[in-house]
């Protein structure tokens, strides 16, 4: 049984998620990957202002493929997040809560999303075309000249995804495996 | 002597993207639809369940299967009784990928390495082409994402090390990757060579029919064994624990150097896409 979350997420709603919750993420979230991070990071270390606010927002790690015509956006499934590690403590301290990618996160990133009440959802890496259908709306607000790593606003629908870290230390990429381990 | 038009070649590869990116083959949707009877973790048969649906669901709208569509790898045997006309066959093949990725709304993901600064166009594409008897030419389209690409590892062991050390490295590839490169995996090993011989072994062996096993039957023997042992590591489908992280594992091997023993390891992720045609 999956809850039903919305983004930007409210505090009450945060505290009550644990590491294992299947969720279905509804409303407002951003991508941004590699170089868009790069890039919001290089603004923090000269003090200058972000593309837009966010506190309180949830970054998607992800560069999607072109809409094809009448859709509105195409396949648009996770990439692998601890290449942004490097940058995720430094958002997470300027009040971003939630980062939804694929895969293990470093302990960096775990004691920010700790230190700030974060969460880290994964969604399922390689299935592109089916989170595709939960996306109704998509539009570049910055670094357009990226192409498919710019910063993207999306509007999603029940957007699967797991609770992977929570705000207390549960980590499901360590305790999933280790049930399973021979 | 037989000659063949290079426009068949970039319509053969323009072909070969289009499906592969968007189809992905019967033997990696068997081989997915099996391990959901089996798999004993709930977020495991919900990850598979959810990948069976979306690979159904990109054949039947004809949209990528994975927002990755890869590095347009090709492996392309040539007849050395072939000869090309009308023009140069590199510039034709680079033509198909480049004309595959545009018309398929498939992303632009090729950049130069230092500066950062995107090809726009998915190109150069990565050939590797060897010349063979006849006067046939096979392709093989591959297209690689870089999740797993990244999780991929060489290792130079010293003789000594010996058939354990090839199989404990394989093992330990797939433990340090955990859920990075979208598992359930297919491994792609090669064995022997020289340092860069080993990898195209590694990559070849990926375009193999999934699941099938190696002719040389000492080398099926370790390609189900290690299968065992790596969905023994419980990493399970994208690393939230299971007990399916491979799907397939694929070796291939040849001789090497009396001082050596290079083991590569080409991670590949679930969408393990490849498509051939014969021209």
């Amino acid at each position: 049984m999956s809850k039903r979350i919305h983004a930007p997420l409210v505090a009450q709603e945060l505290e009550t998620l644990r590491a294992g919750d299947s969720v279905l993420l509804s409303g407002t979230i951003y991508t941004g990957r590699d170089a868009a991070h790069k890039r919001l990071c290089a603004l923090v270390a000269e003090g200058k202002p972000l593309p837009s606010d966010i506190r309180g927002q949830v970054i998607y790690y992800a560069g999607p493929c072109p809409a094809k015509p009448g859709d509105a956006i195409g396949s648009c499934g996770p990439t692998t997040s601890y290449r942004m590690d490097a940058y995720a403590p430094t958002l997470c301290d300027l009040g971003l809560i939630g980062m939804i990618g694929k895969g293990q996160r470093s302990p960096a990133v775990i004691d920010a999303i700790r230190r700030n009440g974060g969460v880290y959802f994964a969604a399922t890496g390689g299935a592109g075309a089916l989170i595709a259908g939960s996306v109704k709306a998509a539009r570049v607000i910055a670094f357009e000249d990226l192409g498919t790593e710019a910063i993207r606003e999306l509007q999603v629908e029940d957007l699967p995804l797991i609770v992977a870290i929570d705000s207390e230390g549960g980590n499901l990429y360590e305790e999933g495996p280790a049930r399973y381990r021979r | 002597m037989r000659e063949i038009d290079v426009a068949r070649v970039e319509e053969t590869v323009y072909g070969l993207f289009l499906s592969a990116c968007c189809e992905i083959g019967d033997d990696v949707l068997t081989l997915l639809e099996q391990r959901l009877e089996t798999e004993e973790s709930p977020f495991g048969r919900e990850v598979l369940r959810q990948l069976i649906e979306n690979d159904r669901l990109a054949a039947s709208r004809h949209m990528p299967i994975c927002q990755d569509t890869g590095m347009a790898v090709i492996f392309m045997e040539v007849g050395q009784d072939v000869h090309f006309a009308g023009g140069d066959v590199n510039e034709a093949i680079e033509r198909g990928v480049r004309r595959a990725y545009h018309d398929g709304c498939f992303r632009a993901s090729v950049l130069t390495p230092l500066t950062r600064i995107n090809t726009k166009d998915n190109t150069p594409a990565i050939v590797h082409m060897r010349i063979v008897p006849g006067e046939t030419v096979t392709l093989t389209a591959a297209p690689k994402g870089f999740g797993s690409e990244n999780m991929s590892r060489l290792w130079m062991l010293t003789p000594s090390q010996g058939i354990e050390g090839v199989r404990d490295c394989i093992v330990e590839t797939v433990r340090l990757a955990g859920g990075n490169p979208c598992p359930p995996v297919v491994v792609g090993v090669g064995i022997g060579g020289t340092a860069e011989c080993a990898m195209l072994m590694a990559k070849h062996s990926l375009t193999r029919e999934c699941g099938t096993h190696s002719e040389d039957p000492m080398l099926a023997q370790m390609e189900t064994e290690l299968l065992a042992r790596i969905n023994d590591l419980g990493i399970g489908p994208q690393g939230l624990g299971g007990r399916t992280t491979a799907l397939a594992v694929h070796i291939e091997q040849m001789p090497t150097h009396i001082a050596g023993l290079p083991v590569a390891v080409n991670m590949q992720c679930h969408a393990a896409r490849h498509k051939t045609a014969t021209i």
